[in-house]
């Protein structure tokens, strides 16, 4: 059985969504949900399921574990732009950096960060494809 | 408005220092600082002191070794930029006419290693979103694509500053390195490399200000700005987990800079030298851009032509950068003021820029922050 990295972030299940927020002041979408619209300071936005595919903005990889972190090295890192717009910063499930290129499709997935021995501990990643089996 | 000057400046050379803690670092710069301005600590009538990881009252632990308590002793957090906070607050205070002789200081001892700090929630850092190095490989990417920057000119950044660094006593590294062993270090986050990366370490430096008395030679504060970011870039130090799909968002160096600019009545055309943020090697060419020594997306060119280089139109990170000396954040900024300071009174040595009269130092952290100071002389 496995736990979220955090309550809020995003929906388990084999069809993950992250969650956000939608300003219906200047339409602006930012994850993870916030109180305030971060761009326009419009209190209380709604609550929205973020799109699942987007495209790569941006990718490196994690070659060794920064502080705080137990789970498997190396590991993508980068930013995937989704199809509404709003840039996120996530894991990517591909490290080699070199197997990857600027704007290719990209989908949500979740991924084990936790260390060995420890009860399976998941985050948002996008991988590369749009999902479809 | 008062004009302001540094009436002296004083620093401890960065490095590691095991021997050491962080108040002794604090009393040689400060100590240096009141020597060349020829005080003493009790002349002193308010002190702002950069620190991000020091702890409570570091400034006082400091300024009570140099007896010189009894005054408002403000230690200021803002990253990176933490010792141009300190300065920005100790010049207003001047420029304001509340006082007339106040003293800027930064001190720090990094851990070592990558920077751990209490920024990112314990969620994050469980998530393995809390790779400081990461952050700036993403940047580096992004710029290397918008401005056609290769991994030869990352290694040519860091040969110039460890070149320059080369001529600098209070530098952590002081020997030059050649290109091909540069992208040869070990991969840290690609694209960046381990010699492309400056290293977390420990230092101490301080600028006493002054009224200014209008004396010939003087270095005057023409501008000390520090700004925050506006929100919506999703690579901006603020380290955001989302942001606009919107690449017009000024950066908060732009906004920095522009504010400097136009407080200190100059342009970037006008600057002898300039220290920035070079935390990495491509962060010193995206500082280039955003501080308008060329045209956004011509920076390779500017490197290229070797202006950035001590001897060139426009030498950048003279002193070596944090690439030679190493970052102790809240010295950081501060060191870089020294360095201008030396520039400008022409006692750099052989790191000299030739006829100096003006500069500017830039920084760039987490917050986000940034800071711009211009001095004249």
């Amino acid at each position: 059985m496995s736990k979220p990295i955090r309550e809020g972030l995003f929906t388990s299940g084999g069809d993950p969504r992250l969650l956000g927020s939608h300003c219906g002041h200047c339409g602006g979408r930012h994850f993870p949900r916030i109180d305030t619209c971060p761009n326009c300071g419009t209190p209380s936005p709604q609550d929205c399921e973020l799109p699942p595919r987007g495209r790569l903005w941006a990718w490196t990889t994690v070659t060794a574990a920064p502080p705080g972190y137990e789970g498997p090295v190396p590991y993508g890192f980068g930013v995937v732009e989704l199809d509404d717009g709003p840039r996120v910063i996530t894991r990517l499930t591909e490290a080699d950096a070199a197997a990857l290129s600027a704007g290719q499709p990209m989908h949500l997935v979740l991924t084990a960060v936790s260390g060995p021995g420890d009860d399976e501990v998941v985050s948002w990643a996008f991988a590369p494809g749009d999902g479809a089996s | 408005m008062t004009a302001v000057s540094v009436a002296g400046v004083g620093i401890h050379p960065f490095g590691r220092f095991e021997d050491r803690t962080t108040t002794d670092l604090g009393v040689v710069a400060v100590r240096d600082a009141l020597d060349d301005a020829g005080i003493r600590g009790r002349d002193l009538q308010a002190a702002f002191c950069g620190t991000a990881y020091g702890g409570v009252a570091s400034g006082h632990k400091v300024l009570g070794r140099l007896a010189a308590t009894g005054i408002p002793i403000v230690d200021v957090e803002a990253g990176c930029a933490s010792g141009a906070a300190a300065l920005m607050l100790a010049a207003s205070t001047v420029a304001s006419g509340q006082y007339d002789t106040v003293l800027a200081f930064g001190l720090e001892k990094m851990p070592k290693g990558i920077i751990r700090s209490s920024f990112f929630e314990p969620w994050q850092e469980a998530a393995g979103l809390g790779s400081t190095p990461a952050y700036f490989a993403l940047r580096a990417q992004r710029l290397m694509a918008t401005s056609g920057i290769t991994d030869g000119d990352l290694a040519a950044v860091v040969t110039k500053n460890r070149r320059h660094g080369a001529a600098n006593p209070d530098a952590m590294f002081r020997s030059e390195v050649a290109a091909a062993d540069v992208l040869a270090s070990r991969m840290v986050c690609p694209p960046l490399r381990l010699w492309m990366l400056c290293s977390p370490n420990e230092g101490a430096a301080a600028a006493v200000l002054r009224r200014s008395t209008g004396a010939a030679g003087e270095v005057r504060v023409a501008a000390s700005v520090l700004t925050s970011h506006l929100p919506g870039s999703v690579l901006s130090e603020s380290t955001p987990l989302s942001g606009l799909a919107d690449d017009s968002i000024p950066a908060p160096t732009e906004r920095a800079a522009a504010l400097a600019y136009e407080e200190a009545g100059v342009g970037p055309a006008d600057l002898d030298l300039v220290e920035c943020q070079d935390t990495d090697a491509a962060r010193e060419l995206l500082s280039c851009e955003e501080l308008g020594l060329c045209e956004s997306g011509g920076v390779a060119d500017l490197l290229r032509s070797g202006a950035t280089a001590l001897g060139g139109p426009i030498p950048v990170n003279v002193s070596g950068g944090l690439i030679s000396k190493g970052e102790p954040l809240g010295a950081s900024a501060l060191g870089q003021v020294v360095e201008l300071v030396r520039q400008l009174r022409g006692a750099a040595g052989g790191r000299q820029v030739g006829g100096a009269r003006l500069g500017l130092a830039h920084t760039i952290g987490r917050g986000a922050n940034a800071s711009v100071v211009i001095l004249q002389r």
